[in-house]
């Protein structure tokens, strides 16, 4: 197959690359700009596009004698990931911009451009595993599941949960049997000189890692207030779209609880600009709905048993789930706490990925 | 595969005799700057040559400086001649310059400009991409006690259009203000008759034109003592200190001889390449364009080696891609950010709209250029021009 292989500059992008290319497909090294003002050095863990992750990508296609180019997708990630991590905020969610990014532009505007160039599929570094499956026709074809890693603390299937079966089958995961380690040693090996780099963290497009600061320079600080659960207020904000439920930190509160009990955010609303604070206890839920329900293979039917995941990189936990049209609804067998709207809830069958939604609402229901 | 190479204006391969002289250099010792029996050697080779390209361009050895590349000698032009109008006149700080040049020269003037250091005026293109002398008449009324320089390329690196540089080197010195013309593409391919023109000041660089890398001139007429922006063995006139680079002398002399000598006759067979690839690339799709002024034969107002096609509806790096996929090579035209080709600066100011601006092919022929070349280009586009609307469709297209 012709394969675009994906390649941000970093070890696993280029150990995927090196892969594809001794299973005897013909690759081709891309790597996206998608900073509008790229620096020129990478100053830490954070941020990316630097001109010099171009040039750590392009020196890996060098030894590995493929061709490689840079494709300017800045604009769309602005508008598809910023623009809507903005907006989002914005009506008081906390959104996973690595899902938007797999969805709309590494498997959609990557994808796409590479389909429509003649390419046949586009391949990642991402740790996740795509295994085939017959898929029970007469004609003894066969369907693409998307799975969790061998390595699962590096298993990236979460932050994938968004591709469909399209996207699925134009997709290849060639990290997805082996561990991050492994995968470092196999770079020194085939003499990578990013084999040491750092990994990369948290969000690509704030360099310091300030999340606050970088959505208060867009959205502007709007002063508010921050009530209990009966109404009393206890302190001031700078806007509520700033914070997150389960969120202790930040908080600036000077007067103690009355019984002293540490404080969580938990709730927001960004149309009265209110921050409501609590106890733990109130942070609990079982009950989540979600929207923008994506399914990587056939949607489920009525009601199943799943395994829910609300974080990347966080703990399973077991549910009943059914699907509603573009709606989503999961009874969890137990209270969990954190769960914000915006988050993505992605639901898995033992180590299969079945598909995933957005949060909209949460609840607590006695059983 | 066999490769069609067709992007002569970035680089051209190094001539056979460029490369012998230079080895033989190389073989040798001998910093030019020495008094022993080996720098004197040196030396010899470094004048000799200077005398070499001194005569095949019609102009004196003293005019003669040797550079790193096209780059610094833009810099050393553009800074140094401010630089030296501003010393003996403060008020002499304004910059009459092209804004279709190349960006050593674009880049150097915005750094003057946003230091405090000078004004400027820009000499737009008309549609065809020609500064008229008449843009240049009227951006000096009134003002030439205040401009210390004028600089207006004499044939564009990315559209090939050819400058009326004699008439612009007329109004310049009608003026008493000092005239700097880069010449880095027209070498080789045009007549440039310096004698006549007399220009104030030039920029030439070797591997264009099938000399080495690294290495380049800027002519500079006995009247010009532009500031240096390097300090150090005062070679060059003091205008340009460093060491200088013995073989890479010797093998851009014997480029510049190569192509001088060769001038008439290579524009000819260039042009008929050039006019081929036009008019075999136009039957195919009527829709693509040719950017800047074009008459087949034609080879005083375009360069010969030089085919910017624009075509609608595509992205240039797709089609970058795509024909470098099927062993053809060329360019966008434009420059690169970190491996991005941006909208062309030249196409925008001829009033090009962006979007088509930005399906911009440049195709550029050489001394290694055949008309098999040409052939390739030509089977592999209409794949690639397919192709490459496909993407730009998809990744326009919003779902």
């Amino acid at each position: 197959m012709r394969v675009v292989a994906a390649m941000s500059g970093g070890v696993d992008s280029a150990v995927a690359a090196s892969r594809m290319l001794e299973m005897g497909h013909e690759v081709v090294g891309v790597h996206l700009a998608l900073s509008q003002s790229a620096a020129t050095l990478r100053e830490s863990a954070r941020g990316c596009c630097t001109i010099e992750d171009a040039g750590d990508a392009r020196r890996v296609a060098d030894k590995l004698g493929i061709p490689f180019y840079v494709w300017d997708m800045a604009e769309r990630f602005k508008q598809d990931v910023m623009e809507d991590f903005i907006a989002e905020y914005e009506a008081g969610r906390t959104p996973n911009p690595c899902l938007r990014c797999n969805e709309k532009i590494k498997f959609a505007a990557l994808l796409d451009k590479a389909l429509a160039l003649g390419f046949d599929a586009v391949a990642t570094g991402h740790y996740a595993q795509i295994v085939e499956v017959p898929d029970g026709q007469a004609d003894g074809g066969v369907r693409r599941e998307l799975h969790r890693a061998v390595d699962d603390a590096k298993d990236q299937s979460y932050v994938l949960g968004v591709l469909d079966s399209d996207q699925l089958a134009r997709s290849f995961f060639p990290l997805g049997d082996t561990t991050k380690p492994e995968i470092r040693k196999e770079a020194a090996e085939r003499g990578f000189s990013v084999a040491k780099k750092p990994d990369s963290h948290d969000i690509c497009f704030i360099p310091d890692g300030d999340t606050r600061a970088w959505l208060a320079k867009r959205l502007g600080e709007q002063a508010g207030d921050i009530v209990d659960t009966e109404g009393k207020v206890w302190g001031e904000h700078q806007g509520a779209y700033g914070y997150t439920v389960g969120q202790r930190r930040g908080l600036g509160l000077k007067v103690p609880a009355d019984d002293g009990s540490k404080r969580y955010v938990v709730g927001t609303d960004t149309k009265t600009n209110t921050v409501t604070i609590g106890t733990a206890e109130l942070l609990g839920v079982n009950v989540i709905v979600g929207d923008h329900a994506r399914w990587c293979g056939p949607a489920p039917e009525g009601e199943v048993d799943v395994l829910a995941q609300v974080r990347a990189h966080g703990e399973q936990y077991r549910a009943k789930a059914w699907a509603q049209g573009e709606d989503l609804h999961v009874h969890l067998s137990e209270s969990i706490r954190g769960v914000a709207p915006g988050q993505s809830v992605v639901l898995y069958d033992d180590t299969r990925v079945i598909g995933s939604a957005t949060i909209s609402s949460t609840d607590r229901i006695k059983e | 595969m066999s490769r069609s190479y067709l992007d002569h204006a970035a680089t051209s391969p190094v001539l056979p005799e460029v490369i012998e002289v230079m080895s033989a250099q190389m073989m040798r010792v001998g910093n030019a700057s020495s008094l022993h029996t080996a720098g004197r050697s040196a030396r010899r080779v470094v004048e000799e040559s200077r005398e070499c390209i001194a005569d095949d361009l019609g102009i004196r050895p003293s005019e003669v400086l040797f550079t790193s590349g096209g780059t610094e000698s833009d810099n050393a032009a553009i800074k140094g001649t401010l630089w030296k109008a501003l010393q003996s006149d403060p008020r002499r700080r304004r910059l009459l310059v092209s804004s279709i040049e190349h960006h050593a020269v674009l880049d150097a003037v915005e750094y003057l400009v946003t230091s405090g250091q000078a004004d400027i005026t820009w000499l737009e293109p008309d549609s065809e991409g020609v500064i008229q002398p008449s843009e240049l008449r009227v951006a000096l009324e009134g003002r030439a006690a205040e401009v210390a320089l004028i600089s207006v390329m004499w044939a564009n690196n990315e559209v090939g259009t050819i400058q009326p540089v004699a008439e612009l080197a007329a109004i310049a010195r009608e003026a008493g203000i000092p005239f700097h013309t880069d010449a880095v593409q027209a070498l080789g391919q045009v007549d440039l008759g310096l004698a006549q023109v007399r220009p104030d000041l030039v920029t030439m660089t070797g591997h264009k034109i099938g000399g080495p890398l690294g290495i380049g001139l800027l002519i500079a007429a006995r009247d010009q003592s532009p500031v240096p922006l390097t300090h150090g063995g005062g070679q060059e006139r003091q205008i340009r200190s460093g060491t200088l680079d013995v073989p890479g002398i010797a093998g851009l002399a014997a480029a510049v001889r190569h192509v001088t000598q060769r001038q008439e006759a290579h524009a000819q067979e260039l042009a008929q390449l050039r006019d081929a690839l036009i008019v075999g690339a136009q039957r195919q799709d009527s829709t693509i364009e040719v950017s800047g002024y074009w008459h087949p034969g034609d080879v005083t107002r375009r360069l010969a080696g030089n085919a910017h096609l624009r075509v609608p509806g595509c992205e240039g790096d797709s089609l970058l891609y795509l024909l470098d996929a099927a062993g053809v090579e060329c360019s966008t035209g434009s420059a690169c950010q970190a491996g991005v080709p941006q909208p062309s600066h030249v196409l925008l100011a001829m009033g090009v709209p962006e979007a088509d601006a930005r399906g911009a092919l440049r195709l550029t022929l050489g001394h290694t250029s055949t008309m098999s070349d040409v052939e390739a280009l030509l089977a592999a586009l209409p794949a690639a021009t397919e192709r490459a609307r496909r993407a730009h469709q998809v990744s326009t297209g919003r779902n």
